[in-house]
């Protein structure tokens, strides 16, 4: 489902990240890097509510606004619960919207914020998202410390926090329109081959935003896809040809930007749903700023993976969606 | 698209693991676990004059002991992610799996935490080794008569 909007610009974003996207090949384009992975908290989850205030404080003294002008702030992670939003928004007193799909939630966010301030029934919001790298593993593989063997394929989730503040102000990016996707399950269970289980869903969510816009993939300039990893970007080029006879030339991943994939040992590259708005927010908004890149389709994806459902050996259902991102001339 | 066709696509694209190399290094590691081992057995038995059955016991408690000490420091994981099998199938890699899973949960509480989370991964080896050896005794029961 394709949504088209007139009037909604993301005036400013804010980023926070972890030691490992610090010492990146992206590191002048965050706002704050922390060195360590607790942050003057106890805990990685409670580090990764920090990464939201941070977020959030550093946007608002951005827009030169207070949290009291704020009219809603819609957020998400991959923690249980999404405890690291809920906890970060404890201390806001936004009214606030708790979001889950994974590593699309940033996207997923961005649309529902869109959609409001579309319409008129709130003035502006603000959209976060978070990712631990050390709480991500704690909950979905194993301790830390644990150093079992992991292959190729594995991703490392980003340590990151993002938010941008969106209304109808024109200034900024232009979010130009939305396509929310489907859940998709081609069937594979390999919890470390997440880039194998996401790829079929963002596939599927350019073909649709491409068809339903009337499209050819060269009306952009860049094809942006969230968090598929070195061999998931292969297999989606090699699915788009196959399945719906797309060549993608245009396309990048954030997951394979984010990292020195040679020198830091992130495998196949990053992930969570840190990953794709760091380097969007960051390195992408600052090339459009600049002209040098006018129109952007940003595919978040998702492997909505559950360890419960994994070792109930059930396949792991994964989801994309899609904005479009233009300069304003 | 079939679910099989894609699985083709991903099988194509998805990079095979270095096992040979892998196996090479778990081997040589392995072993040169052993001869630690027998080593630390040899000296126990020798200086503090006990029988090797005794030292053996000496030896498994401080190979523990250095697995524990290494994850806490927090290198040895990066050792057993490149020995792998190495230096998980010895002793070494049971008290990792312990320890790296209590500092884990440490923040959660002794009991809540620590006491119900440390067996997590090193669980499932203490119930299949348990099980598996009576299921070999038993063998050796039936077969050889004891």
């Amino acid at each position: 489902m394709t949504i088209k909007y007139n009037n909604v610009y993301i005036n400013d974003v804010a980023t926070v990240t972890g030691p490992y996207e610090k010492k990146g090949p992206l590191q002048g384009y965050f706002d704050k890097g922390y060195d360590d992975f607790y942050f003057g908290t106890k805990t990685w989850e409670q580090a990764e509510g920090k990464l939201i205030e941070d977020a959030i404080d550093i946007l608002l003294s951005k827009i030169g606004k207070t949290r009291f002008d704020i009219n809603l702030h819609i957020s998400g992670d991959l923690l249980n619960q999404t405890v690291a939003s809920n906890y970060a928004s404890a201390s806001l007193g936004i009214p606030y919207l708790g979001i889950y799909n994974a590593c699309a939630t940033s996207v997923e966010g961005i649309i529902i914020g869109a959609n409001m301030v579309d319409k008129g029934q709130v003035q502006n919001c603000i959209c976060s998202v978070s990712s631990h790298n050390n709480a991500a593993e704690k909950q979905f593989r194993y301790p830390v410390e644990y150093g079992g063997p992991k292959p190729k394929t594995t991703t490392f989730t980003t340590t990151g926090g993002a938010a941008c503040f969106i209304t109808s102000n024109s200034k900024g990016i232009k979010i130009e329109s939305s396509t929310i996707g489907t859940v998709c399950d081609m069937g594979i269970k390999d919890a470390y081959h997440m880039g194998a289980v996401m790829a079929p869903a963002a596939a599927e969510t350019i073909y649709k935003h491409l068809t339903e816009t009337k499209r050819e993939p060269g009306y952009y300039d860049l094809i942006l896809t969230g968090d598929l990893g070195v061999y998931g970007k292969k297999i989606l080029k090699e699915y788009m040809k196959v399945e719906y006879n797309i060549n993608l030339k245009n396309y990048d991943d954030t997951a394979t930007m984010i990292y020195d994939l040679d020198m830091q040992p992130v495998y196949a590259g990053g992930s969570g749903p840190a990953c794709a708005p760091l380097v969007t927010y960051g390195y992408i908004f600052s090339k459009m700023q600049k002209k040098e890149i006018k129109r952007v389709l940003l595919v978040a994806t998702g492997a909505l993976m559950s360890t419960t459902m994994v070792n109930q050996k059930l396949s792991i259902p994964a989801v994309a969606h899609a904005i479009s991102l233009e300069v304003i001339e | 698209m079939e679910k099989n066709k894609y699985k083709q696509i991903v099988k194509k694209y998805t990079p095979k693991e270095n096992r040979l190399f892998n196996g090479i290094i778990a081997f040589l590691v392995g072993g040169l676990m052993g001869v630690i081992g027998q080593l630390l057995l040899e000296m126990y038995a020798y200086f503090l004059d006990i029988p090797t059955t005794e030292a053996g016991t000496f030896m498994i408690i401080t190979l523990i002991a250095i697995g524990a000490l290494f994850t806490c420091f927090g290198f040895f994981d990066k050792m057993v992610n490149f020995c792998k099998a190495g230096l998980l199938i010895p002793i070494t890699g049971f008290a990792h799996a312990m320890m790296s899973a209590a500092l884990e949960y440490k923040r959660e509480g002794l009991v809540t935490g620590i006491g119900a989370n440390m067996f997590k991964l090193a669980g499932t080896v203490i119930i299949f080794g348990v099980a598996s050896a009576y299921v070999f005794g038993l063998i050796r029961l039936i077969i050889f008569g004891g």
